[in-house]
């Protein structure tokens, strides 16, 4: 009798629902104050997509998808990664320069 | 060997990027999250660099002038952009996200064997499936987010746009995005694959354009929501455990946001996504109440010699403060008033400013200490034991209709109690209706003080005074 496969999509299926759930209570315990915050390093953080971008623009040529195709993909990989490369640069530093402003009632001392 | 390292370098750095997103749990530990953050994007961008084997300079040129490009621009934007356009921004971000999941797919349908999922003409049909809602997401996240951030830009009118049959028009498209699906997935066909993305294209547009301004912050939640979705999508194409986990964490995130905004507006999810609110409501309520009612009036001297006066002072800022950009001369206002030994506090309503937690930045922008201010439900009780409630730029969220009148349009909506401060001053231009246009009867109660006057102006000339 053959060992039972599992189909590793499985797996990912099972990360996937796993993560929902961590995502879940990790986000509710963020303060409201920090609302905003959150939003743009979420968005920060999605922009991992850069791999698939990063992945598109290696493409080689001479594959069996043709030339062509790998040239597609090289170009659609480039754009992707401009984007990508904006949200991730953008979405950390103004994430950053915003926690930089928050502050406590101590820091009285401020050069305003 | 080398697969298995990479699974766990991106695993690690999915576990870097909830421990960024647990730093937000106090702005102590935030900004340490934040670089947690980095770090994991870093590793991610590394071990791809190193998987990819990349030889020649073609492609080397090509990452070294995508990235330079992308982060300059990222690097200028983040370091300009004033603190008011935070939505905009966030908006215009997550349409980058959505564009990059449909371009990825794309690439990911032209040369499949680069991302090890089967050859040209026969793409494993699970990755077909999981591309092709990669994609459709993607779409809809990128011109969703367009038409959100043309209406927070200002570009186009933040009314909604509604027409007959609009809902089984969408309905209609839905099915054909789910035919497109499956057409593709049958075939592998590239039409299907541009045909698909052009109709996503169009129902991001669709889904938007209904949603009126005052329901932004919700529509700004949602579009978070969605663009981690196709994050996740493209992340099971990919077969990559950051993007995976990155999708989830993120689809969420904006899906809690999205809850906590509809609940900030007692609205259901459902309505706001329906549409039209906002709009032609505003002439339902509008008008018929006598606006010929006396209000008592006030000038900056009557404020000050007020507030000077009081020993506790709750300021209820709210988006008009920001638009008038009057946050900074508040802070001076304060700073004078505690110089007279006035005990402040902030209290925040949820959905004050454009989008979740905006007043809060704006306020810390001002160097309000944060733990001066305060969400409503913490702040709430407070007001009856209140001398001076300071309303500044906020309307809708004071309205007492809301918690009396059932016939109100924002009935059931949470607010601040501000009625119940000794005095209520509320500065304010005119006694123009809100955003949910609904009249307010604060203005016309015995302990309201109206001060007429651009937000700016009003609270410099109060700081003049005292």
């Amino acid at each position: 009798m053959e060992a039972a496969q599992i189909d590793p999509f499985v797996f990912r299926l099972s990360i996937f629902v796993l993560a929902i759930f961590v995502g879940y209570f990790v986000v509710w315990s963020v303060t409201p104050a920090l609302h905003t915050p959150l939003m743009s390093v979420t968005n920060a953080i999605s922009s991992v997509i850069v791999v698939g971008a990063l992945l598109a623009v290696a493409v080689e040529f001479g594959a069996d998808a043709g030339d062509d195709a790998a040239m597609i993909s090289k170009l659609l990989g480039f754009f992707a990664l401009v984007l990508a490369s904006v949200n991730i640069v953008g979405g950390f530093l103004v994430t950053q320069r915003m926690l930089g402003m928050y502050k406590k009632k101590e820091s009285k001392r401020e050069d305003a | 060997m080398t697969a298995d390292l990479a699974a766990l370098a991106y695993l690690a750095s999915g576990v870097l990027f909830i421990l960024a997103l647990r730093g937000l749990s106090s702005p102590e530990t935030s900004r340490r999250g934040n670089v947690l953050g980095m770090t994991g994007m870093a590793l991610a961008v590394v071990v791809t660099l190193y998987l990819a084997g990349i030889r020649d300079g073609l492609t080397w040129g090509m990452i070294i002038a995508g990235v330079s490009i992308g982060g300059t621009i990222g690097a200028v934007i983040a370091r300009r952009i004033p603190m008011t356009a935070m939505p905009q921004l966030v908006a215009a971000f997550h349409s980058l996200v959505g564009m990059a999941a449909v371009l990825v797919a794309a690439s990911a349908l032209y040369t499949p064997e680069a991302y090890g999922i089967g050859i040209v003409g026969s793409i494993k049909v699970s990755s077909l499936v999981e591309m092709s809602l990669g994609a459709a997401i993607g779409a809809v996240t990128f011109t969703g987010s367009v038409v959100a951030f043309t209406k927070l830009q200002g570009l186009v009118s933040g009314a909604p746009v509604v027409f007959p049959g609009q809902h089984p028009l969408n309905a209609l498209l839905g099915i054909a995005l789910v035919g497109l699906i499956v057409w593709l997935c049958a075939s592998e066909s590239h039409t299907a694959f541009w045909a698909l993305a052009i109709l996503a294209f169009v129902i991001g547009v669709l889904i938007i354009i209904p949603i009126g301004g005052a329901d932004m912050p919700v529509v700004i939640s949602m579009l978070n929501s969605y663009s981690g979705w196709a994050a996740a999508g493209i992340g099971f194409t990919l077969e990559n455990t950051a993007l995976i986990i990155t999708g989830a964490l993120v689809g969420s995130s904006g899906a809690i946001l999205s809850y906590i905004m509809c609940k900030g507006m007692n609205r259901s999810f459902f309505s706001v996504i329906l549409g039209g609110f906002g709009g032609e409501t505003s002439a339902a309520a509008g008008g018929v109440q006598a606006e010929t009612r006396p209000v008592k009036q006030g000038s900056a001297e009557d404020a000050a010699f007020i507030l000077k006066n009081a020993g506790s002072v709750i300021i209820v800022p709210g988006y008009g403060m920001a638009v008038a950009q009057a946050q900074h001369a508040l802070r001076e206002m304060v700073d004078a008033l505690k110089d007279n030994g006035v005990r402040i506090k902030y209290a925040i309503h949820p959905v004050a400013g454009r989008m979740p937690g905006h007043m809060n930045v704006l306020l810390a922008e001002a160097n309000v200490p944060y733990d001066e201010v305060f969400e409503l439900d913490d702040i709430n009780s407070e007001f009856a034991r209140t001398d001076v409630a300071f309303v500044i730029g906020a309307n809708d969220v004071t309205n007492p209709a809301a918690k009396t009148d059932p016939t109100s349009p924002i009935y059931g909506m949470p607010v601040l109690d501000v009625e119940k401060a000794a005095t209520v001053l509320f500065v304010k231009r005119s006694l123009a209706s809100g955003y949910a246009g609904v009249d307010n009867e604060l203005f016309f109660r015995d302990n309201t003080m109206m001060l007429f006057s651009d937000a700016k102006k009003m609270v410099e000339g109060i700081v003049k005074a005292i």
